[in-house]
């Protein structure tokens, strides 16, 4: 294993097929024994929640994702990454991100695919704006204290 | 240099981006932080608690002691709640 695998890191409005994703990380693939693929959803907490906006910061995002996706390389022997994180309007069961890790074994592909979402929610320049089903805007989801002890406990 | 707010940072100072002009002895980001919330109202709205306010220059993270003066843009936010 010589060559460094390099991330796939897509920002986009459109929604994404996992299936499809992983079927572009394993393709032609003999070496992959492990594809852990985590899918985000837009969850309505009390059933009051109609979608989501989410707004970005137009290449940092990608950046930064990029530069998440970088680290993780560094700290397991990954075949594959995929990271796609949406953005705009996202609907109650919406696909809002994808991460893909694929690994000889099943241990770094888990490990790696749960860095990759713990650094992305405390570190991906991304806001969430409620939209509730009334008609009302909501307000800003608030950042978690869990998250941002999540992303350190991987030092 | 140019500043970009987003969320609801975005929202209390009523603007997405503008071209500022800090004096020179506005060297920090916490510094750049105190020059603008002197501006007005809704900047002082946004700025009110240093806590809550995370910064980027030039599309990188950048805590409050971070220099500011060959920066291009800077980018002030709440925290993320992407994932």
């Amino acid at each position: 294993m010589t060559q460094r695998t390099a991330p796939s890191v897509r920002v986009q409005a459109e929604d994404f097929d996992p299936g499809r994703e992983q079927a572009l990380l394993t393709h032609g693939r003999r070496d992959i024994g492990a594809l852990v693929s985590f899918v985000g959803l837009c969850r309505d907490e009390d059933g009051s929640l109609e979608s989501l906006e989410l707004e970005h910061y137009p290449g940092m995002a990608e950046t930064e994702i990029g530069r998440v996706a970088d680290q993780a390389l560094d700290r397991w022997p990954l075949l594959g990454l995929a990271v796609i994180h949406r953005f705009g309007r996202i609907r109650v069961g919406e696909r809002i991100v994808l991460v893909i890790a694929a690994a000889r074994r099943r241990a770094d592909a888990f490990a790696a695919a749960e860095f990759l979402m713990d650094y992305l929610k405390t570190r991906a320049p991304f806001w969430k704006k409620e939209r509730r089903a009334d008609g009302a805007t909501g307000d800003w989801v608030e950042a978690k204290s869990e998250d941002e002890s999540a992303t350190e406990r991987w030092g | 240099m140019k500043a970009l707010y987003f969320a609801w940072v975005r929202e209390r100072i009523g603007l997405a981006e503008e071209e500022i002009a800090p004096p020179g002895e506005v060297a920090t980001v916490r510094q750049l932080i105190d020059w603008l919330s002197a501006r007005g109202e809704g900047y002082a709205a946004a700025f009110a608690n240093p806590a809550t306010i995370r910064a980027a220059v030039d599309k990188s993270h950048a805590a409050p002691d971070a220099p500011i003066g060959a920066a291009r843009e800077i980018a002030f936010f709440p925290p993320m709640t992407g994932g």
